[in-house]
């Protein structure tokens, strides 16, 4: 066992762990947010995508011991906390989720390609989703409210500028 | 929308609603009729009362929902068919999920069965309580009853449009005696059901504050990963622990079992007070298993070799118009192929997993994402010796399921292990538990015959092989007797097509160890394929368009008015450019006819899909969107099916482990998706499985339309079509 401090949705956490255990489980069995899912263990489905330092990562393959020290976390809980993310209101408007169970994942991934990329297109979407599987087969839906949350923030923007 | 699990009993169903003073309460009775239960002196812990309705006198409303939720929407589909009839808007109710105990009749989200078997029961009930409302509205103004109608939780009265809400009214209404026949409202005076309606359970899956099986958390709980046997049915001879003790935070190991519906196989578990020291401790444990002949069973080849072999010889007949034999021997024209399926896993994306505590006082609590709270609160306390009313079950959300969770194996072993310890003990699989383990879809043959007089498709053989269901699971299959399940579609009775000269449906059973189960759609998907390709082929024999040879066969206009449909939305009348093709085809199954088209062009040696659009015929429905979106999903995992690796034993050992090597679509690889849902009063039918069947024939069909290879076996390389 070892100590850790790790900073997760801009807040710290200090916790003991072993150093090899996932950051997928640290998340959701030390820190209490189980928002992020555990689907696979071996980068393949990224139900456990979260933000490091803005970067979608499959938290699976992160080790405790191995978490830089300048590491800020995102995970779902932590989007959208004050008003929804464009990409959730999109995701609501039409409807995406089936079971659910992929879309935290989903959703992570979809932020960072906006931010990325803030009108994507299919080609972008297809590249920046491909690691995120979805069983209930919401993929049509996905792609439609990447659109419609580009064209969301978009609007904001531009009203703003007005 | 928070969906806490409902207490037992109606003191405590009212205590659970927070209910101070007695309100409205309403159940269906073991014949599904509407039931006042306010005034009842029996709490309705016994089990003929279902209890599904409660107004409160501050008119907060609250519905039980006895179909747990997969993704498929029962959450919101169940209660809207209370709310519409009771004229209340459905945002405003608070849903309740059911937990099993028999008062809420069955409550297993299978066989597409939630909307058909309820549509009238809960209907009726919704409206039986609108009428009383009604009544008790009309005595308090001392007007006659039509002179009142119900709207949103109020009842108004038409001349001078007073208004009383339902709370208001309860308590004269719950004096009142239930209607034995209320009037339903007919198609075009619904507001909800056959709407598309926003499911207000979804906002919660796009946050991450929806609770599934994995993320329960009980207080004191222990987690635990269990080690399995490599070849499933191995025995278990002995276990050597010192490498998993050393693990920090590995509390036991122990000896397991895991009770699968026919028979109990030998397992070890870690228990550990965290999910990752148990998994590393079960990695490094190290087991000792008898595998004596299973290298032999456990093997695809070995099994598949026995269906074709089978494919040769006549099957126990399941139905016969006419002489088929006699007139195929005869016939000049016709064709005589083998269709295949391979085994498939579910892969929900939530792995199994169940939290259990049996307590020291003989108590146990259940946790765990199911699909039959019902089945599973009888099959536990039969398990665990444990009376039905000392245990209690939360139903929690399911992060897919497919069949799978309906299986409850994965939750005895957590009643199993927390009964040692007597503490909350979490199981959680992990992926490669999961595809290793099985159950899985059994993979089959079909074996098919017919023949064409005259450009027309007139007999026609179905000779169907394989594993049953029935017979290896529920050990309820003679010998000497053909698989009932494959009814259906497959039935000479029920098919859609009618064949004049002769038509044949044949059954063999070939057994295997390899455990089957049910999966979406169960054995539609197998045999959707050999009967839509092979009739593309007959088609194809006759010199006919596959549209137009199918138009011939088909008397009924239900079916037609699918095809029809699906026709004109596709534009089938236009020429697809060179080097495109599509493919067709229709299957029934759960009550309802889905046709499916999917265009493919060549891409190098293969084909890349480029579209699919499926017509759905499920008679009335609950919410247009949720029909869609089921059929979007059963379109997806039909190409899967179609063209991912399936399920593969060599020598007792399962080939696929994780999505590395059992891989499922991706997005890169979607089409793009249409659905139309056709508008009728027919009775409902089911929504979940229907679309999946025709999926893969369509594929199959449409990549004979492209590249002239005719695949006859599942699954096809659509990155070269000839490859074997
Ligand atoms: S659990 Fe991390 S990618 Fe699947
Ligand atoms: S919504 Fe169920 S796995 Fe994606």
């Amino acid at each position: 066992m070892a100590s850790y401090k790790i900073n997760v949705n801009q807040k710290v956490y200090n916790l003991k762990a072993d150093p090899d255990v996932p950051l997928v489980w640290i998340l959701r069995d030390y820190v209490g947010l189980k928002g992020t899912k555990f689907g696979c263990g071996i980068a393949t489905c990224g139900a456990c995508t979260v933000h490091l330092n803005g970067k979608p990562v499959r938290s699976c393959q992160l080790r405790i011991s191995a978490v830089p020290a300048n590491a800020e976390f995102t995970t779902i809980e932590g989007i959208g906390e004050k008003s929804l993310h464009a990409i959730q209101r999109a995701w609501n408007e039409l409807q995406v989720p089936q079971c659910g169970y992929c879309q935290s994942g989903q959703i992570m991934s979809a932020v960072a390609l906006l931010k990325k990329s803030p009108d994507p297109s299919d080609e972008e979407i297809d590249a920046a989703m491909n690691g995120n599987l979805c069983r209930c087969g919401t993929y049509d839906r996905i792609r439609k409210a990447i659109h419609l949350a580009a064209k969301l923030e978009n609007n904001l923007q531009s009203s703003i500028k007005k | 929308m928070s969906v806490p699990t409902i207490k037992t009993g109606r003191r405590d169903f009212l205590k659970t609603s927070g209910l101070a003073t007695l309100g409205l309460l309403i159940g269906l009775d073991a014949e599904a009729k509407p039931k006042n239960l306010s005034r009842s002196k029996a709490i309705p812990s016994d089990i003929e009362i279902n209890t599904f309705i409660l107004i409160r006198p501050d008119n907060s409303i609250t519905i039980i929902n006895p179909r747990p939720c997969m993704g498929q929407g029962t959450i919101q589909s169940v209660p809207a068919m209370i709310a519409e009839e009771l004229e209340i808007d459905l945002a405003s109710v608070k849903i309740i999920q059911s937990d099993g105990k028999r008062k809420y009749g069955a409550q297993t989200s299978g066989g597409s069965t939630s909307i058909r078997n309820l549509w009238l029961p809960l209907r009726k009930a919704g409206a039986a309580t609108k009428e009383m409302l009604v009544r008790a509205a009309a005595n308090r103004w001392n007007i006659a009853i039509d002179l009142c109608y119900a709207s949103n939780a109020k009842v108004f009265r038409k001349d001078t449009n007073a208004s009383l809400t339902y709370g208001e009214l309860v308590e004269d209404a719950s004096k009142l005696d239930m209607p034995t026949e209320p009037i339903l409202k007919k198609k075009h005076e619904f507001k909800i059901l056959g709407k598309t309606t926003k499911r207000s359970d979804l906002a919660e899956r796009t946050t991450g504050k929806a609770v599934y099986g994995l993320d329960v958390e009980v207080p004191g709980m222990v987690y635990a990963c269990i080690l399995h046997s490599p070849m499933i049915f191995g025995k278990l001879i002995s276990f050597d622990d010192s490498e998993t003790k050393k693990i920090p935070g590995v509390l036991h190991v122990l000896r397991c079992e895991r009770a699968m519906i026919y028979r109990t196989t030998d397992s070890v578990a870690v228990i550990a007070s965290n999910w990752w020291a148990a998994k590393k401790g079960r990695d490094v444990l190290k087991a000792t298993w008898d595998h004596s002949g299973l290298d032999k069973t456990l093997h695809n080849e070995e099994y598949f070799g026995r269906c074709y072999k089978a494919a040769q010889s006549e099957g126990i007949r399941f139905e016969e118009s006419n002489d088929f034999s006699a007139k195929f021997n005869a016939a000049t024209q016709k064709l005589d192929v083998s269709y295949e399926t391979p085994f498939l896993s579910h892969v929900p994306t939530e792995p199994e997993n169940a939290t259990a505590h049996v307590k020291p006082d003989g108590t146990v609590e259940l946790w765990a994402p199911l699909q039959g709270p019902g089945e599973t609160l009888e099959e536990v306390s039969k398990y665990l010796g444990i009376p039905t009313v000392k245990i209690k079950i939360h139903v929690v959300l399911m992060g897919g399921s497919f069949g799978r969770k309906a299986y409850m194996d994965f939750i005895k072993e957590a009643c199993f292990l927390s009964n040692k310890i007597k503490l909350p003990v979490k199981v959680i699989w992990t992926r490669e538990d999961h595809i290793r383990q099985g159950p899985y879809r059994p993979g089959m043959v079909s074996h098919m015959q017919g023949f064409v007089e005259e450009g027309k498709i007139v007999g026609y053989h179905h000779h169907v092989i394989g594993e049953s269901i029935l017979g290896q699971v529920f050990q309820g299959l003679e010998d000497d007797q053909p698989e009932p399940w494959i009814g259906g579609e497959a039935s000479v009775q029920t098919n859609k097509y009618r064949f004049k000269e002769a038509h044949k449906v044949s059954w063999t059973n070939v057994k295997t160890e390899i455990p089957i189960m049910w999966w979406r759609s169960v054995n539609a998907s197998n045999l959707g394929w050999g009967q839509e390709c092979f009739i593309d082929e007959l088609a194809h024999l006759a010199g006919k368009d596959p549209l137009q040879a199918r138009m011939e066969i088909i008397e009924d206009e239900r079916f037609r008015k699918v095809l029809n449909t699906l026709a004109e939305k596709t534009n089938y009348d236009q020429k697809l450019p060179e080097g495109s093709g599509r493919g067709i085809a229709i299957v029934n199954s759960f009550g309802s006819t889905v046709a499916c088209s999917i265009t493919v062009s060549k891409f190098g040696t293969g084909v890349k899909i480029d579209k699919a659009v499926a017509v759905i015929d499920c008679g009335m429905y609950v919410n247009a969107d949720t029909v869609k979106a089921q059929t979007e999903g059963n379109i997806i995992m039909g190409i899967t099916a179609a063209i991912k690796p399936g399920i593969v034993f060599k020598n007792g050992v399962c080939q696929q482990s994780n999505y590395d090597n059992y891989p499922i679509m991706r997005i890169s690889e979607a089409p793009e998706i249409e659905v139309f849902v056709m508008e009728n009063e027919e009775a409902p039918g089911g929504v979940g499985e229907a679309g999946l069947p025709p999926v893969a024939p369509a594929l199959g069909n449409a990549i004979f339309a492209a590249t002239g290879v005719r695949v006859r076996k599942l699954p096809v390389n659509i990155g070269d079509v000839n490859s074997r």
